[in-house]
């Protein structure tokens, strides 16, 4: 294989808080809850830890500017090399990507990655937080919100691919119910695709039922370069490869129907990991999916299927956990919660612990070797894609 | 979570808790105000708003002709090679119709947003605004569409000089 980076990276030990909406935990506390369980399960402590790196979402949401050195105790970083990533709702997955590069560059050889939101805090909503994340001349002046510019897209991806509403509300469907199994979910439900087309409609074609809840939480994991990882424990899962991109911020001047910077991620991270096959050499995968219809878009941009084919491999059951291709067994951002950063974490906590074999319930029923997490983020048009090896 | 693991940090506020406010809240208005520059391509378009022409960028190296105009091109990465005006006519490419307000409320009417490809710019290039004169039921991808401009004593130099763009008849231009 072509070794990139000097050192091979290992996760070693993961942990997560519950996801909840109004938890009594503020930021910190929930990073520490998160860090300490990651700790324990890596068998290390702080003082092990070289570096941290943390990620967390729009400062809004907590109101608190520059929220990176607010949860710096939380997250373990006194005294240490630290640094707060963000890309926007690409973040969750782009924390461990950096946490990588700390130790594969050889700076370091054991690195702790955190990530946090807790959005509850914003009244009466937090949508009303991403107001000024818009173009102040071209966009704001109309009102825009963030659902109406994903509606756009979702309503376009229907369109050049002729898929229906029925097809996309199954990923709700799934995921719901496959959160039934995850002990920190928030939203776990078993609900039927009538539920879904029967709920509220928000901003056609997105319904209640098609979208992920407010979340607070946070998820950690503890990376070790090989030669320590090795000693500390007998099954390492390791980052065989990485992969990060953004598009053109002028999104109304792209076609929405196909994430063309996902692809370009994962085409990094495929290279990375020597992945020729994507949907025969990926076992299980960790797709974001705020909403339901980004599953389906999400693993064509992933290449785990051709361009309008996700809604035919969902309706096949191909996604689900018994399935040639498990997506989300978590049961992701629709059932388990949405704290943006920790969200896309807990993604890749998730594939660490399929890939051990000590997912429980929710563990997929093929002998999953590699596994992959995605998240999306920025004005549609960021991917960050990890692969991950037992 | 592993089923190594049996207990899961996180305590939840209790929904009466909340109400009865036990919870601090601190209720904050920012008083920080932004002026935000426009840039020179920007500028320019907002003052063509006003005379009621729509102002656009021109690459000559790949060949582009961009709404909204700005003044490098982020392909070619030089600065751009000419200004034009592109039609107050153009096409539906993908719309939404919000039936919630910014902080998540209800409305009574609602909302239809569209990505519009204007006529004369290249294939795709699409500004975001809103559809009127339409019920939200009746509005079709690739409908042809036409911006309703304010009176032009009412202009202010903002996109909201066009109030909306409106469904095209048949034939008409
Ligand atoms: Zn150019």
């Amino acid at each position: 294989m072509e070794m990139f980076g000097k050192r091979r990276v290992a996760v070693i030990g993961a942990g997560m808080t519950l996801f909840r909406r109004n938890l009594k935990e503020t930021g910190k506390e929930l990073c520490w809850e998160a860090a300490k369980m990651a700790l324990d399960q890596a068998g290390l402590e702080l003082k092990d830890i070289e570096a941290v790196v943390m990620g967390t979402a729009p400062d809004a949401f907590d109101g608190v500017h520059m929220k990176g050195e607010y949860l710096a105790d939380g997250a373990g970083a006194r005294k240490k090399p630290y640094m707060r990533v963000f890309v926007g709702g690409g973040t969750g997955v782009f924390t461990p990507i950096a946490g990588w590069w700390h130790v594969a560059s050889g700076m370091f050889d054991t690195c702790l990655v955190v990530a946090e939101e807790k959005m509850s805090s914003c009244f009466p909503h937090p949508a009303y937080a991403f107001h000024t994340i818009f173009d102040p001349i071209m966009a704001r002046p109309l009102g825009v919100t963030l659902i109406w510019i994903f509606a756009l897209e979702m309503h376009r991806y229907m369109h050049v691919h002729g898929i229906k509403k029925e097809q996309i509300a199954r990923v709700a469907v799934k995921n719901k119910q496959n959160a039934l199994d995850h002990p920190c979910a928030q939203l776990p439900q078993k609900i039927t695709v009538e539920d879904v087309l029967n709920s509220e409609v928000l901003c056609w074609p997105v319904q209640r039922l098609d979208i992920s809840p407010t979340s607070d939480g946070a998820a950690v994991a503890v990376l070790a370069a090989e030669h320590v990882a090795k000693q500390l424990t007998d099954n390492p899962v390791w980052i065989d490869g990485v992969g990060w991109c953004i598009d053109s911020t002028y999104w109304t001047n792209r076609d929405l129907y196909y994430p063309k910077y996902v692809e370009c991620a994962a085409r990094m991270a495929y290279k990375m990991a020597g992945i020729k096959n994507p949907p025969k050499e990926i076992d299980v995968a960790e797709v974001y999916d705020p909403f339901d219809y980004k599953e389906l878009h999400h693993m064509e941009g992933l290449m785990l299927c051709r361009k309008g084919e996700a809604p035919r491999l969902t309706e096949e059951g191909v996604t689900q956990r018994d399935g040639d291709l498990p997506i989300n067994p978590s049961g992701g951002l629709l059932g388990v919660g949405n704290p943006i950063a920790a969200a896309g974490m807990m993604k890749v906590c998730e594939i660490f612990w399929q890939l051990r074999g000590e997912a429980g319930k929710r563990q997929v029923k093929k002998d999953a070797r590699t596994g992959l997490a995605q998240a999306w983020g920025d004005l549609m048009q960021y991917g960050s894609v990890i692969i991950m090896r037992s | 979570m592993s089923e190594k693991i049996k207990e899961y940090p996180g305590h939840r506020i209790k929904t009466a808790d909340l109400r009865a406010g036990l919870v601090p809240l601190i209720r904050y208005k920012p008083e920080a105000k932004f002026a935000f520059s426009a840039g020179a391509a920007m500028s320019r378009f907002l003052e063509e708003l006003k005379n009621g022409r729509i102002l656009a960028s021109v690459c000559k190296k790949c060949g582009r002709i961009m709404v909204p105009p700005r003044t490098f091109c982020e392909i070619c990465f030089k600065p751009v090679d000419d200004y034009t005006y592109v039609k107050d006519t153009g096409k539906i490419n993908t719309y939404s119709v919000s039936f919630i307000a910014a902080d998540a409320s209800r409305v009574k009417e609602p909302t239809i947003v569209a990505v519009i490809e204007l006529d004369g710019a290249s294939p795709g290039m699409g500004i975001l605004h809103k559809i009127g004169e339409i019920d939200w039921k009746e509005v079709k991808f690739g409908m042809r569409v036409k911006a309703v401009w304010k009176p032009p004593e009412q202009r202010e130099g903002a996109i909201t000089d066009i109030k909306y763009f409106k469904p095209l008849k048949e034939g008409e231009e």
